[in-house]
């Protein structure tokens, strides 16, 4: 039924742009000079036409649930209805169940009824919709067609109808992020009544394991973030150590001194690093570079964990080489070919060009690839999870086993788990600090571009 | 067809009034300046290849050294190119092709020995859009003599600088604001920034493709004198679509057609008495 009013609303679409653009060549025919072509008096009146049976739908949706379920609970007799809103819900499944004939055992009566009611109130108010639908659309057209006319300026319309569209849909973003944020937001502040928060930001533990029982050994768990964001950063640096000379290095080659044709072979193959899932670079950190590492550590007589921060930074840095070079190479070949020229003509070399025109105009967004870069290494959970271990040990030694703030959250929020435990709400706290932390990261990185780009052009 | 006798104008003198210079300022040179010049660049049967498109067949020209040589002719004639051969620029396009013999100074600019980067020190161009890069006023200039390390203290560089721009007569417009960036500055001071940032380098020889051509009126006049002043030090090479600019500013003038470089001669003498139909039929704007 509601598939068959998204149907009937791109009928209606159709039917309006093909009246309406008819009309306005008629218009034409007849020797008038529209002020605006045909094509969008057609796309106004869709316009028209699809809006009020959008605002219909959107008006209905929250509504139509209330309708069915108050006219369910009304079909109980007066002694069968709920009081409390526990009662309500559970009255609510058991109706719907004998409505749709999945009630396992004998229904009472009464409930059966309801659930008649239930469905037969369900019809109504989806006919109720598409009544009203059609009518609104209606309304709309009959306003509408009479306006077709040579000076009526369809075109200035139609694009403010697009501009309100572009508004709504940027408009849905932002609340996203908002809503996501708040919630996490909410979820922190509800952590950080039961944990002080400098404890959290500033403590050297890490035990998030809390006692079921109140006599059991460790009963307070011990929340201190900062091996976590110390483990994150190494697990970065080394990412990063990796990825931004290869990346940038091999960005350079491509866009300055490959053919096009090594160019156009080369770079895909590049970009399907990027499409490797993330658990498979995490086994091949496991099975492969870790137990390498180790054996190579060993012959050099170094103690090395068998999951240890370097093999997690290796393979999270091959893994994020795309990143950088795949961006960097787009944003030096952006620079103009005058620059190189110029640069050519005073006679300096490529490499001489390379270092001092082109890299510096291409800087901000050399500058943005890191930074998206950087962000991915801090968000990425599966090679730490499989690489670096769980350990929460406070090191700044790549050799030993270290955590991250992502597997943190993982571990803390996989299983089942109390919902309002320290344990669990301190995942939001992670989270929380997380977003910070690529917020700032991508506040610098405009900082950056923008103050490059005064200067520069 | 192709008049690449040099001495056959030499001695002749700028007597004739210039038809096209009474509509401006007349920059009639100074009778010394080209009489007992020397040839500077000579050129013999260059031929160009893009790919399998032949641009240029058999040029030959001399262009004498402390003043100014304008290419005249329709678009796509080959002005650019062969200006282009001769720093060599177009061995930066990987599909281009040149053979023949240019010499400055009597060697052979294209000898397999001779390092194309030092060449292009001792040739300097400027394009057609100013192309400052995005640094500062300062470092635009700075930037030939650092990547050359022919200054040795911040202080000579200073100077360098400043009579660079003191040359390309941007210096008073500029001089309280050298650590602004370079790409602030209006189009035609952009224009003489890249003038001073090719004369920072030192070169011999300076080419010019069209300099002008994305310049008002006014900073066209600017350049223009600039360009009248710089010929006492340097040999300059304009490529240009303005035939008053050609009659204004060169002393030899060039007109190429469809690749063939048609007529060469004094300045006067092109204007005034061509002898090629073609040359005739362009500067009087029946074809173009
Ligand atoms: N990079 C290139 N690749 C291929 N062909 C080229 C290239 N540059 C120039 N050509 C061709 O060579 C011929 C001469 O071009 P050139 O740029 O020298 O003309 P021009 O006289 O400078 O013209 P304009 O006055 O429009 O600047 C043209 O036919 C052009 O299409
Ligand atoms: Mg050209």
């Amino acid at each position: 039924m509601i598939a068959l009013y998204f149907v009937l609303m791109a009928i209606v679409a159709v039917a309006a742009f093909t009246v309406g653009a008819a009309r306005g060549r008629r218009l034409q025919a007849a020797g008038l000079r529209l002020h605006s072509l045909p094509a969008y008096h057609g796309l106004f009146l869709a316009a028209l036409c699809t809006v009020p049976m959008m605002v219909a739908i959107a008006a209905w949706a929250p509504l139509a649930p209330r309708y069915v379920e108050s006219s369910a609970i009304a079909a109980l007799p007066e002694a069968a209805r709920p009081t409390t809103g526990l009662e309500r819900d559970a009255r609510l499944r058991e109706i719907v169940l004998s409505a749709e004939g999945r009630l396992t055992g004998p229904a009472a009566a009464n409930v059966e009824a309801a659930g008649r009611a239930y469905l037969s109130a369900q019809t109504t108010s989806k006919t109720v919709l598409i009544i009203a639908g059609i009518l609104a659309a209606l309304a709309a057209f009959s306003w509408g067609l009479p306006r077709v006319s040579a000076d009526f300026r369809a075109r200035n319309r139609f694009e403010t109808f697009t501009l309100v569209v572009l508004i709504a849909c940027s408009a849905v973003a932002v609340l996203t992020t908002l809503g996501i944020v708040s919630s996490v937001l909410f979820e922190t502040l509800r952590f950080f009544q039961r944990y002080p928060w400098w404890d959290f930001l500033f403590g050297l533990q890490w035990s998030p394991q809390t006692a079921i029982r109140a006599d059991q050994v460790g009963a307070s768990g011990s929340f201190g973030a900062v091996p976590l964001f110390v483990g994150t950063s190494l697990i970065m640096v080394i990412a990063m150590l990796v990825a931004g000379p290869i990346g940038l290095f091999s960005a350079i080659y491509m866009s300055e001194y490959a053919t096009p044709r090594f160019r156009s072979l080369a770079k895909p193959l590049l970009e399907v690093l990027a499409g490797i899932p993330t658990v498979v670079f995490g086994f091949f950190a496991a099975l492969t570079v870790a137990p390498f590492i180790r054996r190579a550590g060993e012959a050099l007589g170094l103690s090395v964990a068998s999951e240890s921060a370097l093999a997690a930074g290796l393979v999270m840095g091959v893994m994020i080489i795309p990143f950088v070079s795949s961006l960097s190479d787009d944003v030096i070949n952006a620079v103009p070919q005058s620059l190189r020229d110029g640069s050519y003509a005073m006679g300096s070399t490529k490499a001489e060009t390379i270092k001092r025109v082109i890299l510096p105009a291409a800087l901000p967004g050399i500058v943005s690839a890191f930074m998206l870069a950087i962000s991915r290494a801090v968000g990425e959970t599966m090679i730490v999870v499989m690489a670096a271990g769980l350990a929460g040990n406070l090191t700044f030694n790549p050799l030993e086993a270290v955590t991250t703030v992502t597997v943190q959250i993982k571990t803390l929020l996989t299983g089942d788990q109390e919902f309002d435990s320290a344990k669990t709400l301190s995942a939001f706290a992670l989270g929380f600090v997380l977003f910070f932390f690529t917020l700032t990261l991508n506040v610098i990185a405009l900082r950056i571009v923008r103050k490059y780009r005064e200067q520069y052009d | 067809m192709v008049t690449d006798h040099p001495e056959t104008f030499h001695n002749q003198g700028p007597t004739t009034v210039n038809r096209m210079a009474d509509l401006t300022m007349p920059l009639t040179p100074a009778a010394g300046l080209f009489t007992a010049n020397e040839a500077k660049v000579t050129a013999r049967d260059v031929t160009v290849h893009y790919g399998e498109k032949q641009a240029l067949f058999g040029v030959s020209i001399d262009i004498p050294e402390r003043s100014v040589t304008a290419f005249i002719g329709p678009s796509g004639c080959g002005k650019s190119t062969f200006l282009r051969c001769i720093n060599r620029m177009n061995d930066t396009i990987p599909i281009c092709r040149v053979a023949g013999e240019i010499r400055i100074d009597g060697a052979d600019i294209y000898d397999r020995r001779l390092d194309p980067v030092l060449l292009r020190a001792r040739v300097g161009m400027v394009f057609q859009k100013p192309n400052p890069f995005p640094k500062s006023i300062y470092e635009n200039v700075a930037y030939g003599p650092r990547i050359h390390g022919t200054t040795t203290s911040r202080q000579e560089l200073d100077e360098v600088v400043e009579t660079s721009l003191r040359k390309a007569g941007l210096w008073d417009e500029v001089k309280d604001r050298l650590d602004q960036p370079g790409t602030g500055l209006s189009g035609g001071q952009q224009q003489r920034l890249c003038i001073a940032r090719a004369i920072a380098v030192g070169p011999e020889v300076i080419l010019m493709d069209e300099p002008c051509s994305a310049l008002d009126p006014i900073a066209t006049a600017r350049i223009e004198e600039l360009i009248f002043e710089l010929a006492r030090n340097f040999t300059i090479v304009i490529v240009t679509h303005s035939m008053q600019q050609a009659a204004r500013v060169s002393q030899q003038t060039a007109f190429f057609h469809l690749g063939h470089l048609v007529e060469y001669g004094a300045t006067e003498q092109i204007f005034t008495a061509p002898s090629d139909t073609r040359t005739q039929d362009y500067i009087t704007g029946r074809f173009g």
